[in-house]
């Protein structure tokens, strides 16, 4: 029945998201300019760019993540539909892991397009380690979602709302920065599954880790 | 505790923490032998460490009082909570600030992506955004409550942020970093350091009492304002009345 429920959630916020098309054409938008902008911060023809290639990646998927991780209550502001959730009988969890879903899968389309835009920009070949690649940015977008979704219920009802998710999300997603830069890097560079295994144990144990205090804590935040 | 023997007991700490500085002080500047290779400047290692101890205690201990919080939703807790974190974020600035004065003579550099050095910055980053978190959310149980959240998920993160530090800088290794400071330690030196440590814990519970004070004391102005508007009101609705 729990699956039930946060499937009608989940599915709520497809059906709105399929409607107004808002918060996924925004992020693409935003993460395609941010893969171009930054090739602008390199010399032209630069070597250099291959090698930084796994950060920007990092970086354009971190903001443009973040835009969307902000958005999926912010929206839920308008009107009081958030109460409206709140009034409905489900678990506060179940809450949490809807919108968790719903932010990930948006994340992860995001990615699917800009991903192979990316690697024509800036002449990668993505396709040799593609299943690497996939499993790194799978495993570490839900991380980020897992913090994310929770920081956002936090920064939605704070004053200084925009600049507050940032605050709060960059600091923790350390962890998944440096490792998930670290195994991008090296699925890029074709380098064994043995070390790309050994950073992405690190970001399984963060999803586990922060799953586990997400799902408790989660409650506490939208009481009122 | 009745607030006679509160006091008189906060007075005694202070005392303790003074006369225990000023030792302290003396045995690090006087009678800690001076180290062969770093010469005087290794004496700031006995304020470093200390800072960065209290600095990892206080956040444990936002990290205990964010726990207890949710769990009893006493205000007590937060209390405790929020005054740890100030005092926290002063230390690891402290040890932020000791670190590169120690390390540019030394290992030539002000800055060095060390495990410790990054993992340190990433706290400061952490507990600055906790405070800032509780500056900028109105009403004080929300606060409690949203700070309590912050406050486990940013303790839950040190073990990995450290392990993915590690990690990092074990496949690209620095030459500059010198071997550790904590090994072979001159019996003396070994002396004079743990007594800046006990030193620095006194001040820390010291700087803590004295925090809460503070803070108790702004709640108690605060209700006593809440409560003359309130009076304030129903005089004012009362000659309306008449």
């Amino acid at each position: 029945m729990m699956f039930g429920k946060t499937g009608a959630l989940f599915w709520k916020d497809m059906v709105a998201e399929w409607r107004s098309k808002e918060t996924l054409f925004s992020m693409l938008v935003f993460s395609l300019m941010m893969s171009v902008v930054f090739n602008f911060s390199f010399p032209p023809g630069s070597d250099f760019i291959r090698e930084a290639a796994a950060g920007i990646l990092w970086m354009t998927f971190l903001f443009a993540g973040l835009l969307g991780i902000g958005r999926s209550f912010t929206r839920e502001i308008d009107k009081g539909c958030l109460t409206g959730i709140m009034l409905a009988p489900v678990e506060r969890s179940t809450i949490y892991i809807s919108k968790l879903l719903i932010n990930f899968v948006f994340i992860m389309l995001v990615e699917a397009i800009s991903l192979p835009l990316f690697a024509i920009f800036f002449k990668l070949d993505l396709l040799q380690n593609i299943f690497a690649i996939a499993f790194v940015f799978t495993i570490s977008i839900l991380g980020f979602c897992i913090i994310g979704t929770l920081f956002a219920a936090i920064s939605v009802n704070v004053r200084t709302r925009e600049i507050m998710l940032p605050i709060l999300q960059f600091p923790i997603s350390v962890p998944l920065i440096i490792c998930g830069v670290q195994a991008t890097r090296a699925a890029i560079e074709g380098q064994e599954w043995a070390v790309i295994w050994g950073w992405s144990k690190i970001i399984i144990a963060f999803d586990i880790i922060f799953f586990i205090v997400g799902y408790l804590t989660f409650e506490f935040i939208i009481e009122e | 505790m009745p607030d006679k023997t509160r006091s008189v007991w906060a007075f005694l700490t202070g005392a303790a923490v003074f006369c225990a500085m000023l030792v302290n002080l003396y045995l690090i500047f006087q009678f800690a032998p001076t180290e062969n290779s770093m010469g005087h400047v290794q004496r700031i290692f006995y304020f470093h460490v200390p800072s960065a101890w209290v600095a990892f205690l206080s956040f444990f201990v936002v990290f205990v009082c964010s726990v207890m919080y949710l769990i009893k939703r006493d205000r007590k807790y937060d209390i405790i909570a929020s005054s740890s974190s100030e005092i926290g974020v002063i230390f690891a600035t402290l040890v932020l600030i000791t670190g590169p004065i120690w390390a540019r003579p030394v290992w030539n550099t002000w800055w060095e992506w060390s495990p410790r050095l990054t993992l340190f910055l990433v706290l400061w980053f952490i507990y600055l955004a906790y405070l800032m978190l509780r500056n900028f959310v109105d009403g004080e149980e929300r606060r409690a409550r949203f700070s309590a959240v912050f406050g486990i998920a940013g303790f839950m993160n040190v073990p990995l942020v450290y392990m993915s530090i590690r990690l990092w800088r074990d496949i690209h290794p620095s030459p500059v970093i010198a071997g550790g400071e904590g090994s072979g330690l001159h019996p003396d030196m070994r002396a004079v350091f743990f007594f800046s440590l006990f030193t620095f814990t006194l001040l820390y519970f010291w700087l803590l009492g004295l925090r809460i004070k503070i803070e108790k004391g702004q709640i108690s102005i605060l209700d006593i304002k809440r409560a003359l508007s309130l009076k304030r009101e129903e005089l004012t609705e009362g000659k309306v009345e008449i």
